[in-house]
């Protein structure tokens, strides 16, 4: 069985909590609030004014550049204001406040269970409807997914690898969209195909869901072109690059993205956003995620409207347990510690994960060992012991010169560090602080370059 | 006997021969160097902190023996004695320089800005800037890690235990900007020392609107501009729900302390005022006229 070549890490998946619970619809909150920052990329331009009508379905921001995605309302009701609100980390973030009244949709949408397996539309158009349901990667990173479907010229793509994987322990969510919308997922891989317009794909699921790799296997049997291939159990092996390595066995080079090998990479529930609007016109406005944890009374997948605060997700799963000692938003290899649960769901939250008090404390850190044992994890072949002190000293050059920018973060460095050193926060901060410096030259060199002009 | 004689012969000989050598040697490869540099140097405080702009004591000595002129060049840690000296060694007049210090300004003390969170990772103020928040609910204010304590090569900046917050060792600073670089808030910033070190501050640079900085800090400045209003000088200007007192401008009256709703504005070295409120303004006022006086004199 495949996996990446370099580096990796086995934590304990954790996956039974959730596992196999069925997919259960959140009710609509009485207010929502819809962040116009939910994508990377330059915000969404909010396009509704206050006081005005609005139906589930209708576009309220529009894309704010070429990376960028539109907002579509969760929701339908009165547009009570545009403001600030506060994000999971303490921050300010624009958003549009709807006060919902009733559940009124936009005409076209259909919201039928049918599986509608024929697509007539040509690629252009496929990739204009994905573009115009403000589509993004769902897997985490939440890149729009129209700008990958559009190879820069002189690139051609060759595979499309749909991620299945879900290394990330303890979620759920992708696993159990397989089970229940395989059918949907299968027809939306086709349709990305013909946008694409090659001929492969590879369906990439790691072996500790045989259900999910059967169930797949099943429906894409008559599928030309579309291949499952079941991967051995290594974190991070949902990160983009591990994938491509993982299901193709190429590398890609350093600082540049998968086009470059002829790969689009694909996660599950984007594929299944995008059989959504291509299908039934319907815009991406909510998402499944995973409220899972130990101690969590109804953990399982919950069908989310975006805007709905995070809160009555929560209580959808029984409350906050009283032993919590940090609530991670995402994963617990990725995901960060959240400071505030009020904040509405969107695009880019895929889970909640309780940790319990005694679990999750950091281990005061020692002095490095230089065993050496992180540079044999990273994924990437980075040295994360020399780039953390690095960037403790402040050697930003230095940083650069050791490739910091091919940084994932994925943590296995952390994860795997026997002195328990803060390697991640470091790196991590260092590689902001690389990535700033990288910008402010770039912008220096283009602002000379037409000086000269 | 003989084998000391021998040996001594040797030795003498050989150690001759290398010194003539090496004496011609030496004036061949000769370096030109201006001997004002070395004499610059010694008067230069020697610390290599780079506040200056330059990259050592060293590297500054050159560029002023260089110049034509003292103006731009600077040691912060010396200040204006130091450049007269300079001044004195090269035959130049030495730019008089207002001598600055370090300001915190964040007054967010343990009590007055509750706890929202608690942070666990590296201890570190610029990676907790970047995570998030902070472990209070002011966006803006200092976090507490002590990135500004770790930059201080004098040893000026300490963390106060029962605030959480930095203090200036004002003996001890020498405005060299390393805690400035330091802050990813922004906090710190070089203001003039002022007359007898007196001098009023905005202890606040939270940018929200009043009732959201209030509410995550009592001691907030809410930009309500009533320093603004009672400053007879021009020297308070509120932006972005902020007040700035320029030190330029600022006389030292005080009224703008008095009306501060939050006590957020500080005065800095002044005597202790008696607690009676009405006789508040009683003191400042004859230090008022006497103030202006001295900095005229030094403008």
């Amino acid at each position: 069985m495949r996996t990446f070549k370099i580096g990796g890490v086995h934590p304990h998946d954790n996956k039974i909590y959730s596992a196999h619970q069925s997919i259960t619809e959140c009710p609509l909150p009485q207010k929502a609030i819809i962040p116009l920052v939910q994508h990377i990329g330059a915000p969404a331009q909010a396009i509704v004014e206050k006081g005005q009508k609005v139906k589930v379905g209708e576009l309220i921001a529009k894309a704010g550049g070429f990376v960028s995605a539109n907002v579509h309302s969760p929701v339908s009701g009165t547009v009570n204001k545009i403001d600030t609100t506060i994000d999971a980390w303490g921050m300010k973030m624009p958003a549009v406040f709807i006060d919902v009244e009733g559940d009124e949709w936009m005409e076209g949408i259909d919201r039928s269970a049918d599986v509608i397996h024929e697509c007539t539309l040509e690629p252009k158009e496929i990739v204009d409807k994905i573009a115009a349901a403000g589509i993004v990667g769902l897997g985490g990173a939440c890149f729009p997914t129209q700008v990958k479907l559009l190879p820069p010229p002189g690139k051609t793509a060759e595979v499309l690898i749909v991620n299945g994987v879900e290394c990330e322990p303890y979620l759920t969510c992708d696993h159990q969209l397989i089970l229940e919308h395989g059918e949907e997922i299968v027809v939306g891989i086709q349709i990305l195909m013909k946008a694409l317009g090659i001929n492969r794909a590879i369906i990439g699921i790691e072996n500790n869901k045989p259900d999910a790799i059967a169930r797949m296997k099943e429906l894409t049997a008559k599928v030309l072109g579309v291949e499952v291939m079941p991967l051995r159990l290594k974190y991070p092996q949902g990160g983009e690059k591990q994938l491509i390595d993982a299901c193709i066995g190429r590398q890609v080079p350093s600082g540049a993205l998968p086009i470059e090998v002829g790969a689009v990479v694909d996660n599950v529930a984007t594929i299944y956003a995008v059989y959504e609007a291509v299908q039934k016109n319907m815009p991406l406005i909510s998402r499944v995620m995973t409220v899972t944890g130990k101690h969590v009374a109804k953990p399982g997948n919950y069908k989310v409207r975006f805007g709905t605060p995070l809160t009555e997700v929560v209580a959808m799963a029984g409350g906050v347990p009283e032993d919590t000692g940090k609530i991670i938003g995402g994963g617990p290899m990725m995901g960060r510690a959240m400071n505030n649960i009020d904040m509405p769901a969107n695009k880019r939250v895929s889970g909640l994960l309780f940790l319990p008090e005694d679990e999750c404390r950091r281990v005061e850190p020692e002095n490095c060992i230089r065993c050496g044992k992180c540079v044999a994890a990273c994924p990437m072949g980075l040295e994360p012991y020399l780039l953390s002190r690095q960037a403790e000293l402040k050697m930003w050059d230095e940083m650069e010169q050791h490739n910091v920018m091919d940084c994932i973060e994925c943590g296995c460095c952390l994860f795997t560090c026997p002195s328990h050193r803060p390697l991640l926060d470091y790196v991590r901060m260092g590689k902001a602080t690389v990535g700033g410096i990288i910008r402010n030259r770039q912008a220096a060199a283009k602002a000379a370059a037409e000086a000269k002009k | 006997m003989e084998l000391i004689v021998i040996s001594l012969i040797v030795l003498g000989v050989t150690g001759l021969v290398s010194s003539v050598l090496l004496y011609f040697i030496a004036q061949k490869f000769k370096v030109e160097e201006d001997p004002r540099i070395d004499a610059v140097q010694e008067v230069l405080p020697g610390a290599n902190c780079g506040g200056c702009g330059f990259a050592g004591c060293r590297s500054l000595a050159e560029a002023c023996c260089k110049a034509t002129s003292l103006d731009g060049l600077l040691c912060p840690v010396g200040g204006a004695p130091t450049m007269a000296k300079v001044g004195e060694i090269l035959g130049m007049a030495a730019s008089a320089a207002e001598p600055k210090v370090a300001v915190v300004r964040c007054n967010g003390t343990c009590e007055a800005r509750p706890r929202t969170s608690e942070y666990d990772g590296a201890k570190s103020c610029r990676i907790m800037h970047n995570l998030y928040v902070g472990e209070t609910a002011c966006p803006f204010g200092c976090l507490g890690c002590g990135d500004c304590v770790a930059a201080c090569q004098f040893g000026a900046l300490s963390m106060d235990p029962k605030t959480g917050l930095p203090v200036v060792d004002e003996e001890k600073c020498t405005s060299c900007g390393k805690c400035v670089a330091a802050c990813p808030r922004g906090i710190i910033e070089l203001r003039n020392k002022g007359p007898k070190g007196r001098r009023m501050v905005v202890e606040c640079v939270n940018k929200d609107k009043g009732a959201v900085a209030r509410k995550a800090c009592m001691n907030a400045c809410i930009g309500c501009g009533k320093c603004q209003k009672e400053c007879q000088f021009d020297a308070i200007t509120v932006e972005n729900n902020v007040a700035y007192i320029d030190y330029t401008k600022c006389r030292l009256c005080r009224k703008c302390e008095a009306a501060c709703p939050t006590g957020a504005i500080h005065a800095i070295n002044f005597p202790v005022r008696k607690p009676a409120a009405p006789a508040a303004e009683q003191p400042a006022a004859p230090a008022a006229p006497a103030e202006p006086k001295k900095e005229e004199v030094q403008q």
